[in-house]
């Protein structure tokens, strides 16, 4: 019986330290290809040039700048339409729906998660496009905007989620001595659920952030990949996933080129850590206040 | 009993899976450039209709990956739209590969602009400067007050590298919108009044609202149509280039008779039929070095 526990607790302890090897591996992969890079770019000009050119005709530049302002253009624009929209939609699911229509639309959004991006990038291309080339007066509609819409759509379903579970673990005492002192139920929500729920509410965002973030193939496609520092949401972009995707098929390995992008995933493996360490802290940070 | 059906399951499980095998090793990959994709797809399922048992698998992902892929043998024949540089030959040859060039249709490199758009007659140095981003409004070059919209393709694209070569002599403007292919920079410039963009002719042949600019080599010179088999031929179109195939050294049994296939005149009809131009005599026996005969 003794052996028959300690083999199942082993397995167990090894399946969690299995992935925090796996995620050390990856760190240390990108960080050992990414290092040579260095040795013939400097760190100034990857970081804030926006002139990003290995295969140039002329000479070979490696600056980020346009690109990590791009990655973090359509990640705002993003949020700034998932956040709101999310929000709102897990408070009504948790406070306003009956029980029947919260049946029937969290499956819904379960299934809208489920939607694969070169859809939703196809999408962009054969129906966003269009409409906002005619709303904005473009002459074509592969630009910041429809990044950011399809990347809000695609955040969505993880800012819902979330948030209506930590708005409907928020303690029924609350939302009650609310009512009880005379608050609407709209007061209710707004002033009292949601900030008791704050940290899960911003974790749910930082998780969807981290989402938007990593997304390649539907800003590639619905983007337009301009190289240029983009001078308006109105320009066409190309994020940092999108130029790994396009050139690493084609790169001759181990070639300054070749650790460039290792360094680009680098960055953006640093970018999404720091975003998921921080909604970690704050569901801890504030984890301690509650009742 | 039990012991005996398991040892026969599992014989006729390791023959199917051999079996299945063997099919995938009978089978050429082909991968690389997408204005060739789709000409090689239609040659691949004729030929794989004459020939039954014999199986030919097309992807894309631009010239460039299909020679990475050659280098790191991943694929038996890599499409590219144009020729592979030194770099990337001496590169092969230090990993063991024997890159061997078969030249198995012509492309007129088409330059096209919108239907509604007036200008439809440029000169070499006029769409380079246009390219590179110096000229950024139509009414430079006669046409309407609209700036220029750019549609281009990504670095891994044999076409774009091509164009760059010989058209430009230097980089694109940073501000030209990289596609995915040639369907998408037809599909945008179709639909867009300001743009202008590059695509294999065999794109333009059944495209609505476009025009198809005539290019004159110099300031004096003739404008020539890529539309036109006779200019293109003749050298008179001066964008004009070989669409190759490389394969690694002695080429299979397999390999050698899909070649065959292709620059036979069955083959030729159908890259005429694609809308690209058969193979010019100056390569004739290029290819018959290459493949063998």
């Amino acid at each position: 019986m003794k052996i028959k526990e300690k083999l199942i607790h082993g397995l167990f302890l090894f399946n969690g330290l299995l992935v925090v090897f796996i995620l050390i591996g990856i760190f240390s992969l990108l960080v050992f290809t990414a290092i040579p890079a260095f040795k013939e770019i400097n760190i100034k000009e990857f970081l804030f040039s926006s002139n990003w050119n290995p295969t140039s005709y002329v000479k070979e530049t490696y600056g980020i700048g346009a690109m990590l302002v791009s990655t973090i253009m359509v990640t705002a624009g993003a949020l700034l339409l998932a956040v709101p929209i999310g929000i709102g939609a897990a408070a009504y699911l948790s406070d306003v729906a009956s029980p029947k229509i919260r049946e029937i639309v969290k499956p819904i959004i379960e299934i809208l998660a489920g939607i694969p991006s070169v859809v939703i990038g196809f999408l962009g291309i054969v129906f966003v496009g269009p409409v906002i080339s005619k709303t904005f007066g473009l002459p074509n509609g592969l630009n910041a905007v429809n990044g950011s819409i399809l990347l809000g759509v695609m955040a969505l379903p993880t800012i819902i989620s979330l948030s209506e579970d930590a708005l409907s673990s928020v303690s029924k005492t609350y939302s009650d001595a609310s009512l009880a002192l005379g608050a609407t139920r709209w007061q209710t929500v707004i002033k009292v659920k949601i900030p008791a729920a704050l940290s899960g509410v911003i974790a749910a965002c930082m998780l969807g952030m981290g989402r938007a973030i990593g997304e390649t193939m539907t800003v590639l496609m619905a983007t337009g990949c301009a190289p240029a520092m983009p001078r308006s949401y109105l320009d066409s972009v190309r994020t940092m996933t999108s130029t790994i995707a396009i050139e690493l098929g084609e790169v001759p390995y181990y070639t300054t080129h070749y650790y460039a992008l290792f360094a680009v995933g680098l960055v953006l493996f640093i970018m999404t850590f720091c975003v998921n360490m921080t909604s970690d802290i704050i569901l801890h940070k504030y984890q301690g206040k509650r009742v | 009993m039990k012991k005996y059906i398991r040892i026969i399951a599992t014989l006729a499980l390791a023959l199917v899976l051999g079996a299945s095998n063997l099919q995938a090793r009978d089978m050429i990959q082909i991968k690389g450039s997408d204005t060739l994709i789709n000409l090689v797809q239609k040659l691949s399922e004729v030929y794989m209709e004459k020939n039954p048992g014999k199986y030919i698998a097309v992807t894309g992902g631009g010239s460039g990956t299909g020679i990475a892929a050659l280098m790191n043998s991943q694929c038996d024949i890599a499409d590219a739209s144009r020729n592979m540089k030194p770099k990337e030959i001496s590169r092969a040859t230090s990993l063991g590969i024997t890159p061997k060039r078969v030249v198995i249709a012509m492309d007129g490199l088409s330059v096209i602009v919108n239907g509604k758009n007036s200008v439809t007659k440029l000169t070499m140095d006029e769409i380079g400067k246009i390219f590179r981003g110096e000229v950024t409004n139509w009414s430079d070059i006669g046409g309407d007050n609209i700036p220029i919209t750019l549609y281009g393709r990504q670095s891994n694209s044999g076409t774009f590298v091509f164009f760059r070569d010989v058209v430009l002599k230097g980089d694109y403007s940073a501000r030209m919108k990289r596609m995915n292919g040639n369907s998408q920079i037809v599909e945008a410039v179709r639909h867009d009044k300001s743009g202008i963009g590059y695509v294999g002719v065999g794109y333009v042949k059944e495209a609505t609202d476009l025009n198809v600019v005539s290019v004159a080599a110099h300031a004096g010179a003739d404008y020539a149509s890529p539309l036109n088999a006779e200019e293109v031929k003749s050298g008179k179109y001066p964008i004009a280039r070989p669409l190759n195939q490389y394969i690694n050294g002695t080429p299979t049994e397999a390999v050698r008779d899909f070649l065959l296939f292709e620059i036979s005149s069955e083959g030729q009809e159908i890259v005429e039929n694609a809308g690209f131009f058969p193979i010019p005599k100056e390569y004739e026996d290029l290819n018959k070095k290459s493949i063998g005969i």
